[in-house]
């Protein structure tokens, strides 16, 4: 029994043990420089039972065999060489058993036989199998392991491979195998005593000197990898159950762990796929508290990446039915384990999932079926809290988005919008995120009505509150980026077919409403413009085409248009549904549709007249109406009269005069459509410029009255330029006189500024006038016209 | 030789989703020495997004922008050239050449861009040119029934600019090339 004593104790155990390796090795030396076999003996077996020490940890015991093992080297070199000391290798083989302590004696007689079967006076396999034999007896764990370490050493290039010097007959390779399945077993039931020696209150320490033996007895699995003539038949049938039988029975957790992992890593992938069955059962037979899933993970990903190599691979899976086989492991694992937390659970899933993505990616059942296990572990629970258990959730969702880089593929996976309900809704959201940026970054289209729904459905968290949020509690930009992407994915749904288009438009838009006064504001206006597009489509096409539940015509569209940005008022963004229903007019202008179009105008007015009263929106809201009204040729004349009547008032009380200027001249146009049938109203777009003019003088006055001195011109210059405009397309009520006289009132205004005697210039003005002289020397048409105006 | 990206209209997320992938494969960081942009981005992305590309970037107002800040009209000099820039849906009417050839006299500008149309147009008068660059990503627009994407690089060299329009058609970008010359130079903005 090894004591456990302090770090200074040991290293001068071992400092005592090298230096007496030292001595006798020195008199080995004479001995051997002597070829006194004798002496050489006596010496060799005195500097081996430093070995027989139980004083030293694992590490130390290990420096102390290295610097005997360098010693018993030199020592086969003088057994090889008959001619030093005399007797044939048969004798010596005998000799050496009269060694007084076992150790020794099995060191020195693994050494000898080494030189035995280099001889091959004898088979290698009638040595090798006396030699494990012997060692037996030596059933300390540490020096019992290191004693067969050397063995599989010396051994090492001596068994009787397939084209090695020591092949035997037609049993060769088996009775190779043998030698070292019986080393490593015997090895292994070793390792396996070395922790239970000790009080309990040094585990750790015993771990981590176990940790240390263990690639001694790995090293045995990595030889039966190696030996020649080890085919698929036979590590299917005899290396594989009996490693696998002594690892299951040893019933040790450390050594089951490390086993099961070194099997994995140190046979090939072929091999695995061949003998799935017996690896899977021996994974549910082992202590329940290996960490099964690591070992299976290990096993899915060598299994992945052997797929990956060459595509001819696969049908090897096909015919092991390899995918059933793991899916049934793993959840007889799952169900076995009761303490296995959710996270290792999901994590398992992960790895199942990447294997079949990467091997079966064709097949989407399978796919589906491992998101139906993790559904049916997730239930079990009640409630999903653990973070990281989330985090592997969110890992499982998005293998499918990148490995199909479609996420229409994704969406017919039935069960995955159910994986996704299990989700808290902070992970829900993140993972809506993810998969709307993955149709973005694919460029994918999303083209029925049916799957948009199932997007929407699983995109639910950013569409609406779900319960229990509350999104007061939202970062403001957070959620600004929630929804501008909401709204950008609106314009990935889309279908040639306008009858399904409509039906999209529909089903985003039953969805869209449950967002709230929050939402409503990014999410509407993509909503509204897609419907528009279509509007311009089935404009295009001829005929209508008659849909199942609401038939597919642009009047249809604009009443679902009309509803949907009504919904704006709750909100309330009157600015933002004025611009909508103005641009709605304009379409329902297009498809010659007064009375939708009168109505879009109407309902635009009304929010001008009553929700928009900050002054700047009323200027912007003035020059939208009008410059749309400008360009709407489908009203009759009383219900544009109506129209225009009401735009130019609003122009005319706008708050600021300069901006009422502006605004009434911009009327000017609704009188005057350059078209070739449009309205040429000279009179009235007259009368516009003058009232603009009133409305420039009052503003001067203004000026002067409340500055002592006038404002600029620019007004007077802006109404010069209007003039101009009308007087080229030819309004006959406007003359030369007029904008003579215009010109000079101009001049008059730059110059009466009371006190100031420097003139100055107004660049304006300038290259307005500029403007006339340009035009005057045209010649032709345009410089008659000119010629009256003198400057 | 200095280059000047002109761009607007994009109406991100309202009527598009993002630039084509092609346009903004073109539009790369640090070749571009300003970026004027009509307006209407309409989101912070998108002018964060322009920044990357140039951070000298000059942006107007359109009536569907989330930022109510920026200005209605803006002048700036490049080399030579006077440039002025609007949105063009204060001018009415809407894509009319004379009536934006007045709002440039008043400007006092060489160039004038203006967008709202999502046309692209580059015309010369006596004034001096107007130019709209069109949408960069060929939004919808109830002026204009076919949009394509499209935007403008002008070539400012003395008292010549080049200015190259690519436009993508059927999924495939075309590069036109008009060239306009002053004839006298600025005065220089004091």
């Amino acid at each position: 029994m090894r004591t456990f004593a302090g770090v200074e104790d040991e290293d001068k155990w071992l400092a005592e043990g090298i230096a007496g390796i030292q001595h006798n090795a020195f008199f080995m030396h004479r001995a051997l420089d002597a070829n006194n076999l004798r002496e050489v003996l006596k010496y060799s077996v005195l500097m081996l039972s430093e070995l027989r020490t139980s004083k030293l940890s694992p590490q130390k015991y290990y420096d102390l065999y290295m610097r005997a093992f360098d010693q018993l080297r030199q020592l086969e070199i003088f057994f090889k060489d008959e001619s030093r000391h005399g007797l044939p290798v048969v004798d010596l083989y005998e000799l050496v058993q009269h060694a007084g302590n076992i150790l020794p004696r099995t060191y020195l007689l693994c050494t000898v036989g080494s030189v035995y079967i280099k001889s091959k006076q004898a088979p290698s396999k009638d040595v090798l199998k006396d030699l494990v034999e012997m060692c037996r007896g030596v059933q300390h764990p540490i020096r019992g392991l290191f004693l067969r370490s050397y063995l599989a050493q010396v051994s090492r290039d001596k068994l009787p491979e397939i084209g090695s010097d020591y092949e035997g007959d037609a049993n060769t390779v088996m009775d190779a195998v043998e030698f070292v399945l019986q080393n490593f077993t015997e090895m292994n039931k070793l390792w396996v005593r070395v922790q239970q020696q000790g009080p309990g209150t040094v585990r750790e320490k015993q771990e981590k000197e176990r940790n240390e033996l263990r690639d001694l007895v790995g090293k045995n699995l990595h030889v039966l990898g190696q030996i020649e003539g080890v085919d698929l038949e036979m590590y299917k049938e005899t290396v594989l159950p009996r490693v696998v039988e002594q690892v299951v029975n040893c019933k040790d957790e450390l050594a089951q762990y490390y086993l099961m992992e070194c099997i994995i890593q140190v046979f090939p992938d072929e091999y695995h796929l061949q003998t799935l069955d017996t690896l899977l059962t021996a994974c549910t037979q082992l202590m329940p508290t290996v960490d099964t899933k690591i070992v299976l993970t290990q096993l899915m990903d060598r299994l992945s990446n052997y797929a990956a190599s060459s595509p001819d691979v696969l049908h090897e899976f096909l015919q092991v039915e390899a995918f059933a086989k793991l899916s049934n492991a793993i959840g007889k694992v799952i169900e076995t384990q009761l303490e296995m937390p959710i996270v290792g659970a999901m994590t398992l899933f992960v790895s199942l999932l990447t294997f079949t993505l990467r091997v079966h990616p064709d097949r989407l059942d399978y796919v589906d079926q491992v998101l139906g296990a993790c559904v049916v572990k997730l239930s079990s629970v009640p409630k999903l809290e653990d973070a990281r258990a989330m985090k592997q959730v969110v890992a499982l969702l998005s293998a499918p988005l990148e490995k199909y880089n479609d996420i229409v593929t994704a969406l017919t996976l039935s069960n995955y919008p159910r994986v996704m309900d299990h989700l808290d809704d902070g992970t829900n959201k993140v993972m809506a995120m993810l998969i709307i940026q993955s149709i973005m970054k694919n460029d994918s289209c999303i083209s029925t009505a049916d799957k948009v729904e199932v997007l929407f459905e699983l995109i639910k968290g950013l569409i609406k509150d779900l319960d229990g949020t509350n999104t007061e509690e939202l970062d403001e930009e957070d959620f600004q980026e929630e929804q501008n992407s909401v709204a950008r994915l609106i314009h990935m749904l889309d279908n040639e077919e306008p009858e399904e288009m409509l039906k999209i438009i529909c089903v985003v838009r039953k969805h869209l409403m449950t967002g709230g006064p929050r939402r409503l504001p990014f999410t509407v206006p993509p909503l509204v413009f897609s419907a528009l597009r279509l509007v311009r489509q089935l404009e295009s096409q001829d005929g209508d085409i008659a849909g199942e539940d609401v038939p597919a015509t642009p009047r249809a569209v604009f009443q679902i248009l009309n509803q949907t940005i009504e919904v704006l008022s709750s909100v309330p963004c009157p600015e933002l549904a004025l611009r909508l229903y103005l641009q709605c007019a304009e379409a329902a202008s297009d498809c010659d549709l007064e009375p939708v179009a009168y109505e879009l105008f109407t309902q635009a007015f009304i929010l001008y007249e009553e929700e928009i009263a900050d002054s700047k929106e009323q200027v912007t809201a003035i020059h939208l109406i009008v410059g749309t009204l400008q360009r709407i040729n489908v009203f009759g004349v009383e219900n544009r009269d109506t129209l225009t009547h009401k735009a130019t008032g609003y122009s005319a009380r706008l708050l600021k005069k300069p901006d009422q200027c502006r605004a009434v001249y911009a009327c000017s146009h609704l009188f005057w459509v350059d078209d070739l049938d449009g309205i040429k109203d000279g009179e009235r777009a007259l009368l516009c410029l003058r009232r603009a003019l009133r409305i420039a003088n009052a503003a001067q006055q203004m000026a002067n009255a409340t500055r002592g001195n006038s404002g600029p011109v620019t007004l007077f210059v802006e109404i010069l330029n209007k003039y101009i405009y009308f007087f080229e397309k030819g309004n006959p009520h406007i003359t030369p006189s007029d904008i003579q006289s215009l010109v000079e009132l101009i001049n008059n205004e730059m110059q009466s500024d009371n006190g100031n005697t420097t003139i100055h210039s107004d660049p304006f003005f300038t290259s307005t006038l500029r403007y006339i002289r340009f035009q005057k020397q045209k010649g032709g048409l345009m410089g008659e016209k000119y010629d009256p105006i003198k400057l | 030789m200095v280059l000047v990206l002109a761009l607007g209209d994009l109406h991100v997320p309202h009527r598009a989703a993002d630039l084509p992938p092609k346009f903004k494969s073109m539009l790369v960081p640090g070749k571009i020495q300003h970026i004027i942009c009509t307006g209407n981005l309409c989101i912070k992305e998108i002018h964060d997004y322009l920044k990357t590309i140039c951070p000298d970037l000059h942006i107007v107002r359109g009536e569907f922008d989330e930022d109510a800040r920026y200005p209605e009209s803006k002048t700036l000099t490049i080399g030579q050239f006077k440039l002025g820039l609007c949105h063009g849906h204060q001018v009415i009417p809407w894509g009319d050449l004379d009536s934006l050839a007045m709002l440039q006299r008043q400007l006092d500008v060489d160039i004038l861009v203006t967008g709202h149309t999502h046309q692209f147009t580059a015309y010369k008068h006596e004034g001096g040119v107007v130019i709209n660059p069109g949408s960069a990503t060929g939004a919808y627009s109830s002026i204009n029934q076919d949009v394509n994407p499209s935007f403008v690089l002008m070539d400012i060299d003395g008292l010549r600019v080049t200015i190259y329009v690519y436009e993508l058609i059927d999924g495939e970008v075309k590069v036109d090339k008009i060239e306009f010359k002053k004839t006298s130079t600025t005065n220089p903005a004091p």
